[in-house]
């Protein structure tokens, strides 16, 4: 393993591969931050799902494999199955979490379908769409990698620039729009940043599972810190260190998928974080809890003397 | 002169079908210190949601300064209720004082160390300097009141909306508070307060507007606050609304009455939102716990005694 490991570093093709996926890991991490403040977690899932039927169409209307097609397709998708969503609360009684369960697995249902249909027919093996599933960093094309490491580079800048307008929008969304922010416009972007994250990522980590690589880094961050800042730029890291190893592991263990492993490396600095941290993590409340018992008895006991020593001294009473 | 801080003309607001606001019109003139009154579920929120252009409305118009909100918008400060927001944000007191810039700041710039400043002082102004760096879900819900309070002052608008900002704070806050906003008025400001304890009305506020879907009655505090208007907009339900108003100097009264004035003020607290402010419990020396479940007591219990 170790040499493969070698050869993988040595390769100009996968060092092109790392280079995309950490670009990949701190995008979708710091664009996470927001759609995770935002309540929007589910959100992403099911965009992420319901991209799969627009990759297939356009892949059967086109007949080819090209990443910028697919990324079309699946943006399309992904916002006929958001207006779903939204049609669905609006005139139905049922809620938003149903309504995003519904739409996420009647689309992903779609694509699967779609998918075996195309894996039937004649080019159907050479579309490697199968690897969509569940990511297959490797089998990246140059192109790809590089489309996918511009458009997180793209999504960092972002939010780089707008940071003060998101952060508003995600905290007091009310106030924002009181003050003249264009509110629905930002939410709107933030909303297509979430879908590009998605998207531009599903290549490597897989529709199935590009939605862990969205959040748990944001979840993790949030762990260390209490300001948007530092969380934003710690779930980057996070974002780029589950992204990197996911490739890495995969590359060099023959035909694991990338996405299962990503979220693996996610989950285990998740793990980490929510046991670890200093304040929020679980060690520390334990350890908080236990100390103001021990204070909180100690006075108690302090207590019980004194009294006892005053009813000994004043007799009754 | 015929410029008013708020002209509201025949505004109707609807969620789903079934109109929330119906027709309301009233005017606020300008310096005055203004309490919306009236029951859960009124529409007083509404109203200020609507006005600040946060909701749609179905018809009416609204006018600030004789503008529309659009044009006068940096001249319009607002102070949402409590709840309106997650309180577990990765954010911190003096941070949520300097969003109250950022209207002014426009796209794309950063709060410097201006911003900072002034939004240091208007922390100070509401007593919670030393909570500056605290992480807001720290904070008791008093103090996230007093940061929201600030956060507002930072806009230095000339007309102000706030929804509650009472609600949940002592009695030592709330005077606090309530003087602050004389300030404003001094300056003047005009300030509109969403406000539940009907014991205190006629000492604070200059105003009243009346809610209950439709408007019952606007205007000076004197006029427009009596026993008829507020069973109009409480509903028949509280007999002893009479003492809220009659009362010209009602700490001083419920101090020589003695033994009414417990109820007397339980009843006032109950025509408006149980446990929304201790204020009345302060005044009166006596001490009635900020219990939820006095909203859901059937009120005929009460009067009948
Ligand atoms: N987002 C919403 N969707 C649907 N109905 C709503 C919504 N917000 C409020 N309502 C309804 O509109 C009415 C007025 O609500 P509003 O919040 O304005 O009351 P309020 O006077 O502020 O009450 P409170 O004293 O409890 O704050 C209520 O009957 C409420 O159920
Ligand atoms: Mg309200």
């Amino acid at each position: 393993m170790m040499s493969s490991l070698l050869g993988w570093f040595a390769d100009p093709n996968m060092q092109w591969i790392l280079m995309g996926s950490l670009l990949l890991g701190i995008g979708s991490g710091v664009i996470g931050s927001f759609t995770y403040l935002r309540k929007q977690s589910l959100m992403g899932d099911a965009l992420a799902h319901a991209a799969l039927p627009g990759i297939c169409i356009a892949f059967m209307l086109m007949g080819v494999k090209s990443i910028g097609l697919f990324m079309l397709g699946s943006i399309i998708s992904g916002m006929i199955a958001t207006f779903g969503i939204h049609a669905i609360t609006r005139y139905s009684r049922i809620k938003q979490d149903a309504a995003l369960g519904i739409i996420l697995s009647v689309f992903f249902g779609i694509g699967v379908v779609l998918m075996t249909k195309i894996q039937h027919s004649g080019n159907g093996n050479q579309s490697g769409l199968d690897k969509y599933m569940f990511g297959q960093a490797a089998s990246m094309m140059k192109s790809d990698v590089y489309m996918m490491g511009v458009v997180s580079l793209l999504l960092i800048i972002v939010c780089f620039i707008l940071f003060k307008e998101f952060k508003l929008v995600s905290f007091d969304p009310g106030f924002a729009r009181g003050m003249g922010m264009k509110v629905g416009l930002l939410e709107q972007l933030l909303l297509f940043m979430t879908v590009v994250a998605v998207v531009v990522g599903i290549q490597a980590v897989g529709v199935v599972l590009v939605a862990a690589l969205l959040i748990t880094p944001a979840v993790s961050a949030r762990y260390w810190t209490d300001s948007l800042g530092v969380m934003v730029v710690l779930a980057g890291f996070i974002g780029a260190f589950s992204g990197v190893t996911g490739t890495l592991i995969s590359g060099t263990l023959s035909n694991l998928p990338t996405g299962p492993v990503t979220v693996l490396a996610a989950t285990s600095l998740f793990l980490v974080s929510a046991i670890f941290a200093p304040n929020r993590g679980l060690v520390a409340k334990v350890w908080r809890r236990a100390r103001t018992r021990q204070q909180i008895q100690q006075s108690q006991s302090l207590e019980m003397a004194q009294q006892r020593s005053r009813t000994v001294e004043g007799g009754l009473d | 002169m015929g410029i008013y801080p708020l002209e509201v003309d025949n505004l109707t607001v609807a969620y789903q079908k079934k109109p929330v606001l119906s027709s309301v019109s009233f005017r606020i003139p300008s310096g005055k210190l203004i309490g919306v009154l009236g029951p859960n579920g009124a529409g007083k929120s509404t109203m200020l949601k609507a006005v600040l252009g946060l909701i749609p409305t179905v018809g009416g118009s609204v006018k600030i300064f004789g503008q529309s909100y659009k044009e006068s918008r940096k001249k319009v400060g607002y102070v949402p209720q409590r709840e309106s927001v997650d309180w577990d944000f990765p954010t911190n007191a003096l941070d949520v004082v300097m969003m109250g810039r950022y209207g002014h700041l426009g796209w794309f710039r950063r709060p410097g160390a201006k911003e900072r400043r002034i939004a240091m002082e208007c922390l100070a102004k509401v007593g919670m300097a030393d909570f500056a760096g605290r992480q807001i879900s720290q904070l008791s819900g008093g103090q996230q009141q007093r940061v929201f309070l600030a956060r507002a002052l930072a806009q230095n608008a000339t007309l102000y909306f706030m929804d509650e900002p009472f609600a949940g704070v002592d009695a030592t806050t709330e005077k606090a508070i309530i003087s602050l906003l004389h300030e404003l008025r001094e300056q003047g400001k005009t300030v509109l307060v969403v406000h539940h304890d009907l014991s205190t009305v006629k000492e604070y506020f200059d105003e009243v507007v009346l809610l209950n879907g439709k408007l019952v009655a606007a205007g000076s505090t004197e006029e427009t606050f009596t026993t008829a208007n507020l069973q109009k907009t409480y509903g028949g339900r509280i007999a002893m609304l009479q003492d809220v108003t009659n009362a010209s100097d009602r700490s001083d009264e419920a101090e020589v009455s003695g033994e009414s004035s417990p109820r007397r003020s339980k009843t006032a607290r109950r025509a408006g939102k149980a446990g929304k402010s201790s204020m009345t419990n302060a005044a009166d020396g006596v001490d009635i716990p900020d219990e939820a479940e006095g909203a859901d007591v059937p009120l005929g219990a009460v009067s009948r005694t």
